[in-house]
């Protein structure tokens, strides 16, 4: 099963390098990793979907909270949270077919970035489930490039990043 | 110094000091008098603060050394051991002794020097990316870049080597950090947001822990290092007692539970006691402190104690449900813990399920052979009785090594100095060296294998430097004797690699400096020992053993505990 985690970390040199390593070293599944700042210039935010049973998770979370410059772990499995990824695609796109992509666009609520003679750049933002359907859509024209940013997400509420670091961690 | 505008709490004032002299000031807050390591160009400010200081400084022969050394040392006095290296090869030199010190969390501080802030990741001479390499073998570790982080660095390396689940912590330090001199005051506030080791356990789950173990028929207390660690010694043996509950130790864990209680199972696993697997896999109630379910432990883990309720207490939350699903976890401090639970547990004689594990004992003790060549069990059997159970005992890794945990005697905490979890060969010489200097005036012995012996002896010379009374007992069977066994159990008796012809330890001794004795026949082996032990300085005691002798019971690899191979002891 997919988990996204969300792992609030000091911000300072090497913690996307241990985080990485306990994940290499421990044998875990890592299907996309998000690092960003937060609204604490101290703190970064790093968002993780990992796919594994209920004891790998487990254990993920556990093995996160001990690396000393993790603040706080959060398993977003059981929580209302808001989630997205971003794509950006280029597909092959003659003159000819131009309409019949930038509809499927729209439809999606993507945006037409860039045009040229026989392909358009996309960006699409939503949940992964949105940007498999669009992307699995526009396969038969031919996509020449694509790029992902990878999950991030944010539980439903009011809390900042400040008032989540000092909750205890569990 | 003058004494400018301070934090109201700080006594003082660093305004001037260069790097090293706050290095140096740290150590001596941290209550450090001794380290051990080896001088090289990144560190030789530092080097240059140590001429004058109080802090004796133990140069080894080899970092490798130092490090068991400073290991040693730690684990037999419960202190924070500390390194000092050089950047490039120093600090890789040290990566075993992290690793070693790592896998059995052993409180390690460890400095390297680092080549200077401006030239890192420009293939400077002796440089290398020494947090890259050292972060999965350390509790955790810090490149220090700046003179005015050092100080609080310093502190929080100690802070998370001892508290917690203590490990190694190492710091990386460009010289030009030690060699520049601080403007201003600089903040000595250790600064951990994510660092919040959690000591006490949960009473609602002591409680249904103490609940299972009065339901319970026949539990067992599987103990580890955590109950050395934490000094558990004697709630544990409270509890055993008054509620006449059987305990088995792994190999780290010798020594928590007096071996000549009647309740002690010995140690348990691959080379553990028959009585001990066979009341594993019989409990109805598996209590585990501090122990953390390793393979060498466990056996086949699908059949690991299959008809008990497992209750886990550990400081170390990734420890639980990591490699047996644990129906009652307690993460706290194994002391606070245990004495928190002696309230709640009703006494209990246990007649029948003591009965049957006294028949077990009384079938299967741990024995062998007086006959032919000496006996390696035999060598141990004679240093336990000569020093009374009471040496502080250093190993190797090997037969050897079980043989000495099977036979000594333990009767107290922090006497096994042993290298569980990494099982690295050559740490036994070092680390007796690093337990006589934390333990001064005591016997300590390292009883170690040829094989572990030839990769570190060099440190002998350090003991002699020093004038530290180790005794080494090299157990020679002139193999690589662990894995020839496995050779002649698993692979057909064909021995590739294993045999391990050894020059005459006592001469390279006497070359050292140190004094050398060699025996091959039963009948001078009881007059050497005594000799060994009367003697002032340190002493090399070159044993020449029955080659072919295996260690017993066995469990063999992914097999069931009470599956093991009790050989000549069946």
């Amino acid at each position: 099963m997919k988990h996204i985690i969300s792992a609030l970390v000091q911000n300072q040199p090497g913690v996307l390098a241990h985080i990485a390593g306990m994940f290499a070293a421990r044998g875990f599944n890592i299907d996309s990793l998000v690092v960003g700042r937060t609204e604490d210039p101290e703190l970064s935010r790093m968002t993780i979907v990992v796919i594994g049973d209920d004891r790998t998770l487990e254990q993920v979370r556990k093995q996160l909270g001990k690396i000393v410059p993790v603040v706080k772990v959060r398993d977003f499995a059981d929580v209302p949270c808001v989630q997205r990824d971003l794509v950006l695609i280029r597909v092959h796109t003659p003159p000819t077919k131009r309409p019949e992509v930038t509809q499927l666009v729209n439809l999606f609520r993507g945006k037409v970035v860039d045009v040229a003679h026989d392909s358009l750049l996309v960006e699409l933002a939503g949940t992964e489930d949105k940007l498999e359907a669009f992307i699995d859509l526009v396969r038969p024209y031919g996509i020449r490039e694509l790029a992902r940013t990878g999950v991030i997400a944010m539980s439903r509420g009011s809390q900042s990043a400040k008032q989540e670091r000092q909750q205890d961690v569990s | 110094m003058t004494n400018k505008k301070t934090d109201s709490k700080a006594a003082k004032s660093y305004i001037g000091f260069s790097g090293a002299e706050v290095f140096h000031e740290m150590l001596l807050s941290e209550g450090v008098d001794l380290m051990f390591g080896f001088p090289g160009g990144a560190v030789l400010p530092i080097f240059d603060v140590l001429y004058k200081s109080p802090i004796r400084f133990i140069m080894s022969r080899h970092e490798q050394g130092a490090t068991h050394m400073a290991d040693g040392y730690a684990r037999s006095t419960g202190r924070v051991g500390v390194v000092l290296a050089t950047s490039g090869p120093g600090a890789t030199n040290i990566v075993t002794g992290l690793a070693t010190a790592n896998m059995d969390s052993v409180a390690l501080v460890a400095f390297t020097g680092q080549v200077k802030s401006f030239m890192i990741g420009n293939d400077a001479f002796q440089e290398a990316d020494v947090t890259g390499i050292t972060r999965p073998v350390t509790k955790h570790n810090f490149l220090v870049k700046r003179v005015e982080d050092l100080g609080r660095v310093v502190k929080e390396a100690f802070y998370i080597a001892r508290t917690g689940r203590p490990g190694p912590v190492l710091v990386d330090i460009a010289v030009d950090a030690t060699a520049a001199k601080l403007a201003e005051e600089p903040d000595l506030t250790p600064n951990l947001p994510g660092y919040k080791p959690r000591l006490t356990g949960h009473i609602r789950q002591i409680r249904a822990a103490a609940d299972a173990i009065n339901a319970s028929e026949r539990p067992v207390f599987y103990v580890g290092g955590g109950v050395v660690i934490s000094g558990a010694s004697q709630e544990l043996r409270a509890l055993a007692e008054k509620a006449q509950i059987p305990v088995t130790t792994t190999l780290l864990g010798l020594g928590t539970f007096d071996e000549t209680s009647p309740l002690a199972l010995q140690m348990l696993g691959m080379h553990g006691t028959a009585a001990a697997n066979y009341a594993i896999q019989e409990c109805d109630c598996l209590i585990a402190v501090g122990a953390r379910f390793d393979d060498r432990v466990t056996g086949n883990l699908a059949k690991f104690a299959p008809n008990a309720k497992v209750i886990h207490i550990d400081v170390d939350p990734a420890s639980i449900s990591k490699n047996v699903e644990v129906d009652i976890p307690v993460v706290g401090d194994a002391k606070d813990s245990l004495k928190r639970m002696l309230d709640l547990l009703k006494p209990n004689e246990r007649k029948g399920w003591l009965a049957k594990i006294n028949a077990w004992k009384k079938k299967y003790p741990l024995k062998y052979e007086i006959d032919g060549k000496i006996k390696p069990q035999e060598v141990v059997d004679l240093i336990g009785k000569m020093t009374d159970h009471d040496a502080i005992i250093a190993t190797g890794v090997g037969q050897h090594q079980m043989w000495t945990a099977q036979f000594y005697g333990w009767r107290r905490p922090r006497q096994i100095i042993t290298s569980g979890g990494l099982g690295t060969m050559g740490y036994g010489c070092p680390a007796a060296i690093g337990a006589q200097f934390g333990n001064p005036g005591a016997t300590v012995i390292d009883i170690d294998g040829d094989g572990s012996f030839s990769m570190t002896m060099v440190e002998v010379i350090t003991a002699v430097g020093h004038a530290q009374p180790v005794k080494f007992v090299v157990l020679d069977n002139e193999y690589l004797g662990m894995v020839r066994q496995w050779q002649e159990m698993f692979y057909g008796r064909r021995y590739s690699s294993v045999a391990h012809p050894c020059p005459d330890f006592a001469v390279i001794a006497e070359g050292y400096g140190a004094k050398g004795m060699k025996v091959s026949e039963r009948s001078e082996l009881a007059d050497a020992i005594n000799q060994m032990l009367k003697h002032e300085g340190p002493v090399v005691l070159h044993v020449k053993v029955e080659p072919e002798e295996n260690v017993y019971p066995m469990v063999a690899p992914g097999k069931n505990l009470h599956e093991m191979d009790l050989g000549k002891l069946a």
